[in-house]
């Protein structure tokens, strides 16, 4: 039998029973009464509550830590600095891992964990972490990440040196490296431009703003064996990772996720875990640590602020010529942003032949960033976009066909070296040309923007199970994330391919020691590769079951076929025998042959980009800067929409996440290097009444890697998101804006300077 | 952090008693919107907390020829839903209407968004622009004061220990009276005031204003009366150029800081257009009346 990624059986006449439909998510109703257990849900016997203290100041060396007021409190268990981790080499992975869980040398961002203690209750966990004295030496911090380029700046660690640097190779330094990309010749690609563009911008830090804290129990047995009970989107790469910092084997930590209380990227990468797994094993007794929201704000990782300059140009009909970046990201205490992913997905989407991109990676004394939906792409794509709307404007080109001309066809080589097979970014387009929306004039007082975006969709190594019952149901573990429902698409596409109902599947996230390693749940992944393991898996039990069914009727196998969930003859000639259903040769066999299971563990190739277009109108307050979004409407290929609904959320979800970052989201510092709004209630994320219904407009474009024709959809639909917002507000007001959050206070600013001008438009 | 001590004593005497005896330890806790966070957040560390619910009174309505009194601790859901209430002084229901969610605002009350203290209260400055009375209970008895005199910095009140608010006073309103409150955030809802403000005023039966206040939230250390900003529209029709002036005068008064919330500029500008846009409001609703 060929592996799917040699034959996907991609079938577009194919007659689709379960594929398409919107069945009830099996984990919906638990999470809607309560009863779902999240993070901070379990609960074991003699259970100890953990608490980290953390470093006040934003750059300071820890001179000393003395605990003993802490240990000598009753009812502490256990408290563990520093002193406890292994050592790992600065500047190495689990060097720079470890020290971001618990400050070594020098605390490095305010938030930074120095201490921490497990005690019988929350309140006396509380109280001991107020009697640790550390001694601190206070040292100039840097936040602004062009600050921390510039000579003289506050240097966060002394061995750090610019990787493809041009000068100064030998200097220390807070720019870990110098990226350049390039395609074709930019200089002669601008020589033939008619209209050259060419801007400047930057964009706050922002957060994830999951609902659900990070949470974990940890319960170190005296035999050195390890259980971790966790949110996460990568529970195989936890265990990895809490190996290799905590010299542990990896057999000997059993990571088990709970259902996710969101993540969008932030939950990659752990913070409380190893602090748990220690404290346990000092106490001798099973430690939970629950996050604050304060917590999460000061501790955990938002995305990277950037400042760049984008530009770009063209010839009058059109034709873009040449796209040149110059792009700084801040990454907070380490290296680690993802910037790498915006020189190849920033103007990937645009047939551009000359681009010369260089992207600066640079630490800085705040949290270090994690990863976000389409990490460090969509704050680039604000300005991309802007320029790309002012080209078309220059040349007075409707916004969509200016893109339309440049847009990518199938089988374009990118920037990256990908080869692309079909792609639905030309359909995106014409279909948002189409749109109510777009056919719809602009309202009297209101702007319209429009803007495109590319993610690349990933696959990557992923072992699942698929197990038949002897009633012939299917239990199916996975060892990836359910972020946004991929437990039901899993479902669904095993009861498609089984031609059974979907109600008869149940998917369970198993924990890392009941299946190989998978990798993290991110780069819209996780329902496309698992779709491929599964199907394969139920294609091994297929096979099985013609072998039993042949074994019954003895006959030869390929005189057994299966369709429409029943085993039968092949043809009249290979007898008369009754089909069979899955629960009849389970019934009949499993005692006698043992279960019929199909497993299948791989490296998923074959993934199909992504491609989304926004169209949104807002209004903005002449007299205060406020902007409101009136109407968003979001055209985003599919390639095919499993459980449509939830496709239909994931996108709604992305342009929500991209408008609060557009108006309001980011992190605000005070002069002494500290977090002045951790908390919802000054980290502005949108409530409901913020942003209207989205509508979507799905395309399907199949995958034909896909046995459906998926496509990852998790991350396209922030990356436009701001972009379109800002050309909104631009053709709102007469400037467009630069940098993000698109705040009401810098808008009114703008509207001042747009009235002067003599282009304000209102 | 120690232990914390709860109490909900059923008489103004005894919740007197407790918070007297435990001076600055003591919080008093009616919805607990605030507190609660507080003490989650870590910023403050009650000894004792006194539940004044359970005091007679506290959580009463009552009318009498036109005159409303309310208790401190009403619910902001239980203010809202008083059909008197918010039919006659429907401005500060705006105010009431903007705190927290519904959730929220099932719990919290005026008294409580008062006495914390904050300069961006949302319901204070419609309150002081009522010429609300706060009637006082206290370890020397009983006092009254204005809305305006009980926050003197954030999260600091003139209140002395023991004391607490029982009740609201708000007086009788002439004919051709309307009041309004108006807010800058950020976002539409579950935020904390940039500017805020309260208005309230009277015209006569040629609609020329014959009596005003107006009060500014979140653009000082204390809500402001800013007398001024009245004294621009008393005796006009409230005219473009009367609003213009006080606009200017609510500017004027601004006396803001530069915070996560927004920028000292930005608040002395947008404070003109809040009040303007609240003096607007009121207007008309006092030209229906």
């Amino acid at each position: 039998m060929a592996s799917i990624l040699e034959e996907s059986g991609f079938n577009p006449g194919a007659e689709l029973k379960v594929v398409g439909t919107n069945p009830v998510k099996h984990d919906g109703l638990d999470k809607v009464t309560g009863r779902a257990k999240f993070g901070a849900d379990a609960f074991l016997p003699g259970m100890l509550v953990g608490k980290i203290l953390r470093s006040p100041h934003a750059h300071a060396i820890i001179k000393s830590i003395d605990t003993s007021k802490a240990e000598a409190l009753p009812g502490v268990k256990s408290v563990v600095t520093r002193d406890d981790f292994p050592e790992k080499a600065a500047g190495s992975g689990p060097g720079d891992m470890t020290r971001n869980i618990m400050a070594r040398e020098k605390a490095l961002y305010d938030g930074h964990p120095v201490a921490a203690v497990a005690a019988t209750s929350e309140r006396v966990a509380k109280k001991a972490i107020k009697l640790i004295e550390v001694e601190y030496e206070i040292l100039p911090h840097v936040i602004d990440p062009v600050e921390a380029m510039k000579p003289g700046a506050p240097i966060l660690h002394d061995y750090i040196r610019t990787k493809g640097a041009v000068e100064n190779e030998d200097a220390q330094t807070n720019v870990t490296e110098r990226m350049v990309t390039q395609l074709g010749d930019a200089d002669v690609g601008f020589e033939d431009a008619d209209v050259i563009v060419e801007r400047s911008f930057d964009s706050a830090p922002m957060h994830q703003g999951y609902i659900e804290p990070q949470a974990c129990i940890a319960d170190y047995s005296e035999d050195g064996q390890v259980e971790v009970w966790c949110c996460t989107q990568a529970p195989f790469v936890y265990r990895d990772r809490l190996s290799a910092i905590l010299d542990i084997d990896c057999n000997k930590i059993n990571v088990q996720q709970s259902e996710l209380g969101g993540g969008f990227g932030g939950k990659t990468g752990f913070y409380g875990e190893p602090i748990a797994i220690l404290l346990s094993k000092k106490a001798s007794a099973a430690v939970k640590i629950v996050l604050s929201r304060i917590e999460v704000f000061r501790g955990t990782g938002p995305v990277s602020g950037t400042s760049y300059t984008i530009k770009m140009g063209c010839k009058k009909d059109g034709t873009i010529t040449a796209a040149h970046a110059n792009m700084v990201f801040q990454s907070g205490p380490y290296a680690g942003s993802m910037y790498f992913n915006a020189p190849n997905a920033m103007f990937t989407r645009y047939d551009i032949k000359n681009v010369d991109i260089v992207a600066y990676e640079v630490l800085s004394n705040r949290q270090k960033v994690a990863s976000f939906r389409a990490p460090c792409v969509p704050q680039i794509v604000f300005g991309v976009e802007g320029v790309v709307d002012e080209m078309a404007r220059k040349i007075e080109m409707d916004p969509i066909d200016f893109r339309m001309k440049n847009a990518c066809e199938d089988g374009h080589t990118t920037i990256y070296g990908d080869t692309w097979g079909p792609i639905g970014f030309i359909e995106t387009l014409k279909q948002a040309k189409e749109s109510d929306h777009y056919k719809t004039p602009v309202k009297a007082g209101e702007g319209r923007g429009i803007s495109t975006g590319f993610w690349f969709n990933r696959g990557g190594e992923t072992a699942a199970s698929l197990n038949l019952a002897p009633d012939g149901t299917v239990t199916i573990a996975i060892g990836t994330a359910d972020v946004a429902g991929s437990r039901i698409s899993i479902s669904m596409m095993a009861a498609e391919e089984l031609g059974i109902p979907v109600d008869q599947v149940r998917v369970k996230m198993a924990d890392t020691n009941s299946l190989g390693f998978n990798r993290v749940t991110a780069g819209s992944r996780t329902t496309f590769s698992v779709g491929m393991v599964i199907v394969d898996s139920a294609r091994k039990c297929i096979a099985e079951l013609r072998g039993r069914a042949a074994e019954m009727w003895d006959v030869p196998e390929d005189g057994v076929i299966f369709e429409d969930g029943m085993v039968r003859p092949a043809s009249a000639n290979v007898g008369d025998f009754e089909p069979m259903s899955i629960a009849d040769i389970c019934k009949k066999t499993t005692m006698s042959h043992g279960a019929i299971s199909g497993h299948t563990e791989m490296n998923v190739t074959g993934a199909g980009p992504g491609f989304a277009v926004n169209i949104v109108d807002v209004k903005v307050d002449e007299n205060t800067g406020r902007t409101d979004v009136t109407r968003y409407t979001v055209i985003q290929d599919v390639g095919k929409a499993i459980h449509p609904q939830q496709v239909e959320g994931q996108i709604q979800g992305g342009a929500i996440q991209g408008v609060g970052w557009a108006l309001n989201e980011e992190y605000i510092y005070g002069e002494d290097g500290r977090l002045q709004n951790a908390g919802f209630l000054d980290y502005r994320m949108p409530v409901a009444s913020d942003v209207p219904m989205v509508d979507t407009i799905m395309v399907e474009v199949p995958n034909p890697a896909h046995p459906f024709g998926l496509r990852g959809v998790g991350e396209v639909p922030v990356v436009p998101t701001m972009a379109a917002v800002g050309n909104a507000i631009g053709d709102a007001i007469g400037i467009r804006p630069t940098s993000l959050p698109m705040s009401p206070s810098k808008m009114l600013d703008i509207i001042e300077q747009a009235k002067a001008e003599g282009v304000y438009k209102g | 952090m120690d232990d914390v001590r709860y109490e909900a004593p059923e008489s103004p005497d005894a919740a007197i008693s407790l918070l007297a005896e435990a001076g600055s330890s003591a919080r008093v806790f009616a919805g607990g919107t605030d507190v609660m966070v507080q003490i989650h957040a870590e910023l403050i560390d009650p000894g004792v907390i006194v539940d004044i619910k359970k005091v007679p009174g506290i959580m009463d309505i009552s009318e009498s020829d036109g005159a409303y009194t309310f208790g401190a601790a009403t619910p902001g859901m239980v203010l809202m839903a008083h059909e008197g209430l918010s039919s006659t002084w429907p401005g500060i229901i705006d105010g009431v209407a903007l705190i927290g969610s519904i959730q929220v605002k099932g719990r919290a009350s005026i008294g409580g968004n008062v006495c914390n203290g904050s300069p961006a209260a949302d319901s204070t400055p419609t309150m002081i622009a009522a010429n609300a009375v706060c009637n006082i209970v206290g370890p020397n008895g009983e006092r009254t004061a204005p809305v305006e005199d009980i926050v003197t910095g954030p999260g600091k009140t003139s209140l002395v220990d023991g004391e607490f608010i029982l009740s609201f006073s708000l007086p009788k309103r002439p004919a051709h009276s309307g009041d309004a409150y108006l807010r800058l955030t950020p976002r539409t809802e579950m935020d904390i005031a940039v500017v805020g403000a309260g208005v309230n005023i009277t015209l006569d039966d040629d609609g020329t204003c014959t009596a005003a206040r107006i009060s500014l939230g979140a653009v000082a250390p204390t809500p402001l009366l800013v007398a001024e900003a009245a004294d621009a529209l008393i005796g006009t029709k409230v005219d473009d150029a009367a609003l213009t002036k006080m606009g200017e005068a609510c500017s004027a008064a601004c006396n803001p800081i530069s915070d996560k919330r927004g920028t000292k500029e930005y608040r002395i500008k947008t404070a003109a257009v809040i009040a303007r846009r609240a003096v607007e409001i009121a207007l008309e609703r006092a030209r229906e009346n």
